[in-house]
């Protein structure tokens, strides 16, 4: 499989560090990439990683340190520069304008025709060329919004290739990827690879790290841990390398009889999005006291919506929901929550804290104003406080105090203080959307563990997640949301990721 | 009936497109400015600025041309102070905006004192571009069309031609591809090696140089002085114009003709008096429709998705 030719370094970084105005993102790392090689950059979230590669490709500029290209010192001012010496990157965040076309997506900023006006004809002639010389399928004209995130990559490849890369940086490709799209993805890495282009792919997940590099980088806490071969390394090596200490990979899940009548149901649930199409199209499931009913899908097949109608944040146009029996399709959302409901949103920024307020006052938000975190009108603060603390004990939330703002956190921390908040209400049902989205193993391992421990007090849960690997580890049952609807139930154990992936993409079989 | 043909007639049109000129311009501007990605509420000072400018420039060589040449110039310089602290310096857009708006009071006035020594009103300009009107040979003749775009005075047909240019700018150049990135998914165009800050800055100049031109038509090619309060509000209902049209150039076009056309339409009730009620009343008319057509059709338009959002590469807080 490996087609590095004889060794030939075509980049090097040497010593680079990156400081931001508050983070030191980068300190003393070096890289070596071959021609034609594949290498990965593994590392937690914040480690790093796209920041050493920002600053390769000319977003940043580096606070010390110099990079070499084709034994030739290179200083970047912007990406202008760096793509003009053959480099191309593929970010994270996709760098597309949603509502220009595939064309204009791929020209832009290097545009065919004269004197400042764009040549469409020869554009599109171009664009279809490429994707055909590639095997990259994509209609020219259709407008980005519409293409789903598999074409979308596709497109920011075509992009790079374009401006004619030599050297592709991929951030983080497959995050957002169904397993089938992931499979789709490697085959061009390995046919770009095989056309002469090198490639550093930067991942957090160690299946992919031995599935397609050659050679793997482990950053943490922006140093370089390590140089591995991937052939002759493990996965747990790669783990203890990337979190700095020994981790447990799976979490151990005791399989268990679940047995009782449901205490979560939804009848034909219809939701409108504010297009007014039917983003729950007659939705029906249930959920029972100590079992983890995890929702698989593509993002957008209707997962917010599902969210939010639950816990009375949306307008249901029809159908029930019932809760223990009792109809709870007209309460309102402080209703719900007095029934012991608890909910995990999926966007901890946006709905799960207030960023700017204090740990302590997030920890009672919504439960502010009952007792005994009231006095008459007053806010009972040595209570809140008090009780915050033993909060912070409880969860193992780190930090210096609970009267910082819970802005100040890490992610893994912001989350741990949003669990505290929902479990310590001894809920009998739990909704949790994305509790791990964009943290790291450490945080994933624990936030798992008590979710775990929340089934086993039988509490009923139903989990919402676009992590596959997730969705597996914990459910009991696995339901597939497919267009605003469940298309599939699945027991873990008796399928695999890719069947399941095969129903998330709108996928039949008799 | 004859009440009713003494209103809805040829002049009726004429005067439409006469009274959305100045709100066409700036509205056109705006658009390009806020598919930038800056928001712009600073057409009002930017209008009075160039009015002003332009009657100084006219006033003091005697020539309208140079007046207009200054008015817009004007209006671009002053629209420069939006873009240093928007995109430079990260001041919120509206905030900004708004500064600008009541300095260009101040500064007009200071001025007034010190080259006429009142405020209020200018002495008139010896000729104004108003004396240009000419009629296209042919095209004039044509009925209702003719008298509305062909037998015109020399804003008015820039405005034309600027309209057009507008459109081709957006829609077919290069440069004006990146603008709308910049607008839409900054660091997409960053990223691909086109500077967002430049687009931005050339967005806001766009705007400040249309802006600019409305002033001139309403000081020098309308009148042949500058009065304190001449633009009357006719900034905002810009800005009305570029939302209710979509933030698209041909969109506020459209929508700077119908409050010209309400306009022109109260005028004629006020003098002609055809209804039983005080003629004042109809005065609100214009800015009635502005809120209706604001209120009716803002929820149908999507503005750029990061108009008004601060591009920065480093930010503080990581
Ligand atoms: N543009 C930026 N400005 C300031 N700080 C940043 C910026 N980008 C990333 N950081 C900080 O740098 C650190 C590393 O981030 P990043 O490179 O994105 O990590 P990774 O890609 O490995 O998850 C984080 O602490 C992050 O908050
Ligand atoms: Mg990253």
């Amino acid at each position: 499989m490996s087609t590095v030719k004889e060794d030939r370094i075509v980049l090097e970084m040497q010593h680079i560090s990156k400081q931001f105005p508050n983070v030191l993102a980068n300190e003393d790392v070096s890289i070596q990439l071959k021609e034609g090689e594949i290498i990965s950059l593994l590392g937690e979230n914040g480690a790093g990683k796209s920041t050493l590669m920002n600053v390769l490709y000319g977003l940043y500029r580096p606070s010390a340190g110099k990079i070499i290209l084709n034994d030739e010192e290179v200083e970047f001012s912007s990406p202008k520069d760096a793509i003009e010496k053959g480099l191309g990157m593929v970010h994270q965040h996709f760098m597309l304008v949603d509502n220009l076309s595939v064309t204009e997506n791929i020209i832009l900023g290097s545009e065919p025709g004269k004197a400042g006006i764009i040549d469409y004809k020869s554009a599109r002639k171009e664009v279809a060329e490429l994707s055909e010389k590639y095997h990259l399928e994509v209609e020219p004209d259709a407008i980005i919004e519409s293409l789903s995130v598999g074409l979308q990559q596709r497109v920011e490849i075509l992009k790079a290739l374009y401006r004619k890369a030599r050297i592709l940086i991929l951030d983080e490709p497959t995050a957002v990827l169904t397993p089938h799209e992931v499979d789709q993805l490697f085959l061009v890495i390995k046919k770009l690879r095989d056309s002469g282009v090198s490639m550093i792919i930067i991942t957090h997940k160690l299946e992919e790290v031995k599935a397609i590099s050659d050679r793997v980088y482990i950053l943490r806490r922006g140093k370089c841990e390590g140089l591995r071969n991937t052939k002759d390394v493990t996965k747990e090596d790669l783990a203890n390398l990337m979190v700095g200490r020994e981790v447990v990979l799976t979490v151990h899940k005791e399989k268990k009889e679940v047995t009782g009548d449901s205490i979560f149901n939804l009848e034909n649930v219809i939701v409108k999005n504010e297009k007014g199409i039917n983003a729950l199209d007659g939705l029906s499931l249930n959920v029972r006291p100590g079992e983890i009913v995890g929702i698989a899908g593509v993002d957008g097949n209707g997962q917010t919506e599902l969210a939010e109608v639950l816990m009375g944040l949306c307008k249901l146009e029809s159908g029930r929901i019932y809760y223990k029996g009792e109809d709870i399709s007209e309460l309102t959302t402080k209703q719900r929550r007095n029934k012991s409901i608890s909910n995990v949103p999926a966007d901890r920024h946006r709905f799960g804290l207030i960023l700017p307020m204090t740990i302590s006052e997030n920890m009672v938000l919504g439960f502010h104003d009952e007792k005994p975190y009231v006095h008459g009108i007053n806010l009972a603060l040595d209570v809140i406080h008090n009780y915050s603390e033993k909060m912070v004990k409880d969860f193992d939330i780190r930090t210096p105090g609970v009267d910082i703002p819970a802005g100040n956190l890490s992610g893994g921390n912001q989350q741990k203080v949003i669990l505290a908040r929902e479990f310590s209400r001894n809920p009998d049902f739990l909704l949790v959307a994305q509790p791990t989205r964009g943290l790291d193993v450490g945080a994933i391992e624990y936030i798992h563990s008590q979710i775990l421990k929340m089934r086993d007090r039988n509490v009923g849960i139903l989990l919402i997640s676009l992590e596959l690997e997730e969705i597996f580890s914990l459910s009991d049952r696995i339901l597939v949301l497919y267009e605003g609807k469940i298309v599939k139930e699945f027991v873990p154990e008796e399928t695999t990721d890719k069947e399941v992936g095969f129903y998330m993409t709108g996928g039949k079989k008799e | 009936m004859e009440a009713f043909f003494a209103i809805f007639n040829t002049d009726l049109l004429v005067a439409t497109i006469r009274l959305s000129t100045p709100i066409t311009l700036a509205a056109v501007g705006a658009t390009i400015c806020e598919k930038s990605g800056i928001v712009n509420i600073a057409m009002e000072g930017m209008m009075i600025m160039g009015a002003f400018f332009a009657v100084i420039i006219a006033y003091y060589t005697g020539n309208p041309w140079l007046g207009l040449v200054g008015g817009v110039a004007a209006g671009g310089i002053f629209s420069l102070v939006h873009a240093v602290a928007t995109v430079t310096f990260h001041l919120d857009h509206v905030v900004s905006g708004a500064v600008l708006n009541i300095l260009s009071f101040g500064i007009v006035r200071y001025l007034m004192v010190l080259f006429f020594g009142h405020p209020g009103t200018t002495d008139p300009i010896p000729v104004g571009l108003g004396g240009y009107q000419f009629a296209i040979p042919g095209l004039s003749k044509i009925p209702v069309l003719g008298p509305m775009f062909f037998n015109q005075t020399p804003i008015i047909y820039m405005s034309f031609i600027l309209i057009v240019g507008a459109l081709f700018f957006l829609k077919k150049t290069k440069v004006g591809l990146h603008l709308r990135a910049a607008g839409e998914h900054p660091l997409a165009l960053e990223t691909i090696g086109v500077s967002v800050y430049k687009m931005r800055y050339l967005g806001v100049v766009i705007s400040g140089l249309f802006s600019g031109l409305a002033g001139a038509y309403l000081s020098i090619e309308n009148a042949v002085s500058f009065t304190e309060g001449m633009s009357n509000g006719r900034g905002f209902i810009a800005l009305a114009a570029m939302i209710s049209g979509g933030w698209t150039a041909l969109g506020s076009f459209a929508a700077a003709l119908f409050f010209g056309f309400a306009d022109a339409f109260q005028i004629r009730m006020q003098i002609f008096k055809v209804l039983p009620i005080p003629a004042e009343i109809f005065i609100i008319f214009p800015y009635i429709a502005t809120v209706i057509a604001v209120a009716g059709l803002v929820k149908k338009s999507r503005p750029p998705r990061a108009d008004g959002i601060d591009f920065m590469i480093e930010r503080e807080d990581g």
